[in-house]
């Protein structure tokens, strides 16, 4: 491959970012729309908590991320539904919550290390041939779930109520989105970071909805934006030498305001299906 | 004032129904039904209980007593949803969210079941059927935000008619909209009832333009105040022209 992916760890980068590049902005669609944007940062942070407890019993942190993630997804949208706490009052309550059981698991495992801050601030350069697999298995699932799901999940996303009227399952729709986000916030923690996840999930989609008309063109644009950055991002990562999930997330917000400019200048950009 | 119920051919029958919010009675002993091929208007000014009695009557809240049933089972556990097409009261659509009225349409087939598999020929042809009934096939590709309201209201009754339903229900949905959209609503509704011999049970606290069209008037003021034909509400001296103010001055009087 050329440069800046000629070598290996580059190329491990490129396949792990695309994976996640088009899978954070599918689901971060549905969340978007559902006002739901910051579910991704407080999932993330729960995450971290998972991170470090696989740091303290010695089990691959990616494996109880994942656990943790889940379940916190689980329970927030059980508190959601039955209106147990007000939106932000349990964001918030997962957000310090995950924190600090985070740091308290990391005080018990002495783990305070480099190893630690690839998780919260990701580094798709450390990326090695297990990894991808699990990013790509982890990638897929969040791919063919919205690919079987899409029609319902736009059904719910419209109007709740009125999917729960025509028989949608709402409450096992809701759930599956609650999971797949959780899913696509730990294949994404290692590009990334899980302080940044969110923005993945987020940033493509503000981006989209300024340039198309329809639902179906949301989820092409966002998933080209996303992809579009992880690529662009990594190339300047790799020239300047910068932190490569900064620059990623830094080239998403770029490519809004770029939008977003020449938007106020001129049409919609795209019409039908777009 | 006669109360009517007639549970022969019921499509949609709540008996008996009451209902309150925190110790407040909403509806007490409410019995109302809609049969086949009927055009209903369920009538009653704000707060007078019609959006609750809805909402019990398709299983979104449950009666302190009485019964609902929907095409003779109970609510919530009814399964051919797509016998019922409901357009709810000012649909919550976010304003930035980015649909075409053909997507939102395409939203009521997933009455049909079978939400995982892909369109058919014969979903297609529903959605297109749909979008004709209500005129706004030439604006299909339109993103909904752009629209009127009144268009907007046409798009959910379209929605409402993709899953090709034998009822359907409709909350307020003419509240707020010009004449000339009341009109072309009012053909969408009865060409519903005329042309596929369907139902429909519109809640409304006025009935513009499709007064002349209603076969049955039940007026609800937390109970049944008034269940017959138009006719007979027009004999009691309540006038329903489009532009009458009789109707809504009486509602507000009823106590």
């Amino acid at each position: 491959m050329p440069w800046p992916f000629e070598r290996e760890y580059m190329q491990l980068a490129l396949a792990a970012g695309v994976i996640v590049g088009a899978s954070a902005p599918l689901i971060g669609t549905f969340l978007v729309q559902r006002r739901m944007s910051l579910m991704g940062d407080g999932i993330g942070h729960v995450a971290f908590a998972g991170v470090a407890a696989g740091l303290l019993i010695e089990v691959w942190p990616v494996w109880t991320a994942l656990v943790f993630a889940v379940v916190a997804a689980v329970a927030m949208e059980r508190l959601r539904t039955r209106a147990q706490a007000s939106g932000d009052v349990a964001l918030a309550l997962f957000f310090y919550s995950g924190i600090a059981g985070g740091v308290v698991l990391l005080g018990l495992s002495n783990s305070f290390s480099a190893g630690v801050f690839n998780y919260l601030f990701g580094n798709v350069l450390f990326v090695d041939r297990n990894e991808l697999v699990t990013i790509a298995c982890l990638g897929s699932v969040v791919v063919l779930s919205i690919a079987i799901a899409r029609r319902a999940l736009f059904g719910l996303v419209v109007d709740e109520e009125w999917a729960g009227v025509a028989g949608v399952p709402a409450r096992l729709l809701n759930t599956l989105l609650a999971v797949l986000t959780a899913v696509t916030i730990v294949a994404a923690m290692r590009i990334v970071g899980l302080l940044l996840v969110a923005a993945l999930m987020v940033l493509p989609v503000a981006s989209a909805q300024l340039v198309s008309r329809s639902f179906r063109g949301t989820l092409g644009w966002s998933v080209l934006n996303g992809v579009l950055s992880v690529v662009v991002g990594l190339s300047i990562a790799r020239a300047a030498g910068l932190a490569p999930g900064g620059t990623i997330v830094l080239v998403c917000a770029a490519l809004f305001a770029v939008v977003a400019i020449v938007r106020r200048r001129g049409p919609v950009l795209a019409t039908t299906g777009g | 004032m006669n109360p009517r119920v007639d549970s022969g051919a019921a499509l949609m029958q709540a008996a008996s129904i009451s209902f309150g919010y925190n110790g407040e009675l909403v509806l007490s002993d409410v019995s109302v039904d809609v049969g086949r091929g009927e055009f209903v208007a369920l009538v009653g000014p704000n707060g007078s209980g019609k959006t609750t009695l809805l909402k019990v009557i398709l299983g979104l809240l449950r009666p302190t007593s009485g019964r609902a049933t929907v095409f003779g089972e109970d609510p919530e556990s009814f399964r051919d949803r797509w016998r019922l097409g409901y357009v709810p009261q000012r649909p919550q659509l976010a304003g930035g969210l980015p649909a075409t009225v053909e997507e939102i349409v395409t939203t009521g087939r997933l009455a049909r079941g079978r939400w995982w598999r892909r369109l058919r020929a014969t979903d297609r042809e529903a959605i297109d059927h749909a979008l004709r009934i209500v005129e706004l096939d030439g604006l299909r590709d339109r993103r909904v935000s752009e629209l009127s309201g009144g268009q907007q209201q046409r798009a959910f009754i379209a929605r409402a008619l993709a899953s090709e339903p034998e009822l359907l229900v409709l909350d307020e949905p003419i509240a707020g909209v010009d004449a000339e959209a009341q009109g072309r609503f009012r053909d969408a509704l009865v060409h519903h009832v005329r042309v596929h011999d369907g139902s429909v049970l519109l809640v409304s606290h006025e009935l513009g333009s499709v007064a002349a069209d209603l076969d049955r008037v039940i007026v609800l003021r937390n109970r049944v105040r008034f269940d017959g034909t138009p006719q007979q509400l027009v004999e009691s001296g309540v006038s329903l022209g489009v532009h009458a103010e009789d109707l809504p001055m009486w509602l507000e009087e009823l106590r």
